[in-house]
C-alpha cells in the first residue's frame, strides 16, 4: 500500500481529501488526514459574531463529519515534518508516518505576540481580534455594552487571511452603531500599512470613496511599531501615534509553528511553493495548499477552492509520472460586506485587478462587481450553506476555476 | 550625476527595468533623486537587497532584512523614510516589491 498524507483538515485539506478519495485506487492507496482541532471552523463567520449576526455556535462543526469514509483521520498535533526522509511525526503516541505523497494544508494563524505591547494590559479588555473564535466572541460581548469613543481598526502587517475582512469589519461597525442609534458617539479610524483602503488601484478607489461616504477616517502607510496599553495609543515606525478607546487588531499572520520547527518555511513560516503548479519548491512529492503556502495570492477560502482542482490534477499526473497540466492563475473572489444589508464583490487573479461589472454573467449578473448590492449580501450569507454542504463535500460549483473576463468592464 | 542615469531605463514609478544595469554609482544617483544621502548603514541594507535578489530573484521583505542584518525596523524607517521596502528596492535597482493580496 502507498501512503497519501494530508496535514490539516481546514478549508483546503477538507476539499482536497473529498475529491482525492474518488480518484485514488483504494486497493493501492491509504489516505490519512492529520488535524489538531476537533472542530472545523467556518472562518468567514467570525466577522459576523461581534455584531450578533451569527452566534459563536454557528461557526463550527465537528471535523470528522467532513472526512469521507475510507480515510484514516488522526486527531493530533504534528511534531515535525521531514520531507528529506518522507516522514512526519505526530504528538499522539509519538506516531511516525512514512508517506509517498504529502499535502501540507496547515493554514495560518494570528500572532499578537509579534507586535510589541499588543498582549500587555489591554488584550481582551479594550483590544480584540476577530480572527479567532475566542476573540470574536469576546469582542461581541464588549460591543453589547460599549458606550462609544474612538474605534481603531489596525492591520499589523501583510499578508493577512481574508485581506478584505478588516474593511468589512469597519463597514459593519458603521452599520451596527447606526442601528443602535449611537453612530455619532463613535469615531471610526482605519489604520493600515497599505497606501490606501486596498492594494489594487480600482478597488482601492471604490472602497476609499465608500470610507469617505461612511465617515470613516483612513490612516494609510501606518506600519505599527507597538501598542502602549497604558496610554491607549498605537505607534508607527515613522513616529505617528493614534489614540484609541477600542482597538480591533488584525495581528501578524504566520504559518503553523510545525513549519518553523521543521525548518521548511520562510520568515513568516509559509512554505515556498510554485505559484502555478502548487508543488513545493524543494520536494517533488510535496504539494502545499491554502494559507500554508507562500504563493502571492490572497490567503482566502476562495483561493483555496480555486486552487484545489489544479493541485489535484497535478498530483494525479505526477503520481503517474506525467507532466503536470494544471496552472493556477491566482484566482480569488470575495464578497465585501459594506453594511446595511449590502455587499460588494471582487474577482481577480495574479494579473487582473478587481474590475467593475457583473458576475458571473454579463449584464444579468446577478452579482455586481465593485458595486454595492443587496443580492451580493444574500450571496455572502447564503455562502455558509454552500461552504458546508457543497464545497466541504468536495462537489464542484458551477463557476469557472480560472478567472473569466466575461461581464467585466475595462475602461 | 545625471549622466550616470542617462542610459538607465526606469518604469513609470521610478524602479529600474533591468536590475543587471545597476552599480554603486547608479545607486548613489537614484538616492540623490529620491532625496537620500547614502551612509554605511544604507549600504548594509542595499547590499543585503542585492544579495537576496541574486539568490531568489526578488527583493527581500522588511522582516527578512531585519532578521538577517543588524538593521532593525525603526532604523530602516529612518534610513528610507516613507516606506523602506519600496525605497530600498528602488535604490538597489530592483522592481517594486509585490503587494501581498
Amino acid at each position: 500500500m502507498k501512503q497519501f498524507l494530508i496535514l490539516g483538515a481546514g478549508t483546503a485539506g477538507t476539499m482536497l481529501v473529498n475529491r482525492l478519495v474518488r480518484k485514488l485506487d483504494k486497493k493501492e492507496w491509504k489516505i490519512t488526514v492529520v488535524e489538531k482541532e476537533q472542530n472545523h471552523y467556518y472562518q468567514p463567520g467570525f466577522l459576523f459574531v461581534p455584531f450578533g449576526v451569527y452566534q459563536p455556535r454557528d461557526t463550527y462543526k465537528p471535523n470528522r463529519k467532513y472526512i469521507p469514509a475510507g480515510v484514516e483521520f488522526i486527531n493530533s498535533e504534528i511534531n515535525t515534518i521531514d520531507p528529506d526522509k518522507n516522514r512526519v511525526t505526530l504528538e499522539k503516541d509519538n506516531q511516525v508516518i512514512q508517506y509517498d505523497y504529502l499535502v501540507i494544508a496547515t493554514g495560518a494563524t494570528v500572532r499578537p505576540a509579534e507586535t510589541e505591547g499588543l498582549l500587555d494590559g489591554g488584550w481582551r479588555k479594550n483590544i480584540f481580534d476577530f480572527y479567532t473564535p475566542d476573540g470574536s466572541t469576546a469582542l461581541g460581548k464588549f460591543l453589547q455594552t460599549w458606550k462609544g469613543g474612538r474605534l481603531v481598526v489596525n492591520i499589523a502587517e501583510m499578508p493577512i487571511k481574508c485581506p478584505v475582512a478588516p474593511l468589512e469589519f469597519i463597514f459593519l461597525a458603521d452599520w451596527f452603531f447606526t442601528k443602535k442609534g449611537m453612530r455619532e458617539k463613535v469615531e471610526l479610524v482605519y489604520a493600515t500599512p497599505l497606501p490606501g483602503a486596498f492594494t489594487k488601484p480600482k478597488a482601492s478607489a471604490m472602497l476609499g470613496s465608500l470610507m469617505e461616504k461612511k465617515n470613516i477616517m483612513v490612516e494609510p502607510d501606518f506600519a505599527i511599531s507597538g501598542v502602549d496599553a497604558g496610554k491607549n495609543v498605537i505607534q508607527s515606525y515613522d513616529g505617528r501615534e493614534i489614540g484609541y478607546d477600542l482597538l480591533v487588531s488584525t495581528p501578524v499572520n504566520m504559518g503553523a509553528p510545525v513549519i518553523e520547527r521543521s525548518g521548511i518555511g520562510d520568515d513568516l513560516n509559509f512554505v515556498p511553493t510554485d505559484k502555478f503548479t502548487l508543488q513545493s519548491k524543494s520536494w517533488q512529492n510535496v504539494f502545499v495548499l491554502g494559507d500554508a503556502s507562500n504563493i502571492p495570492a490572497s490567503k482566502a477560502g476562495a483561493v483555496a477552492h480555486f486552487s484545489v482542482g489544479v493541485a489535484l490534477e497535478n498530483i494525479l499526473a505526477h503520481i503517474e509520472g506525467k507532466e503536470m497540466p494544471g496552472k493556477f492563475d491566482g484566482h480569488a473572489n470575495c464578497f465585501i460586506e459594506t453594511g446595511f444589508n449590502k455587499a460588494s464583490l471582487i474577482d481577480f487573479n495574479y494579473d487582473v485587478e478587481p474590475l467593475p461589472g457583473t458576475y458571473p454573467l454579463p449584464v444579468l449578473g446577478p452579482m455586481k462587481l465593485l458595486g454595492e448590492s443587496v443580492i451580493n449580501h444574500w450571496g455572502k450569507l447564503g455562502f455558509r450553506y454552500m461552504y458546508w454542504e457543497i464545497l466541504m463535500r468536495g462537489w464542484g460549483v458551477p463557476l469557472p476555476e480560472k478567472l473569466s473576463m466575461t461581464g467585466k468592464k475595462l475602461d | 550625476m545625471a549622466d550616470v542615469l542617462a542610459t538607465v531605463k526606469f518604469d513609470a514609478e521610478g524602479y529600474m527595468e533591468d536590475a543587471s544595469a545597476w552599480n554603486e554609482k547608479v545607486a548613489e544617483a537614484i538616492a540623490v533623486r529620491e532625496g537620500l544621502k547614502l551612509t554605511d548603514r544604507h549600504w548594509v541594507v542595499i547590499k543585503y537587497c542585492r544579495d537576496t535578489f541574486t539568490k531568489t530573484g526578488e527583493a527581500p521583505t522588511l522582516r527578512n532584512i531585519t532578521k538577517n542584518t543588524d538593521v532593525q525596523t525603526k532604523e530602516l524607517y529612518e534610513l528610507f523614510p516613507g516606506g523602506p521596502g519600496k525605497m530600498a528596492a528602488k535604490v538597489s535597482g530592483l522592481k517594486k516589491p509585490t503587494g501581498c493580496l
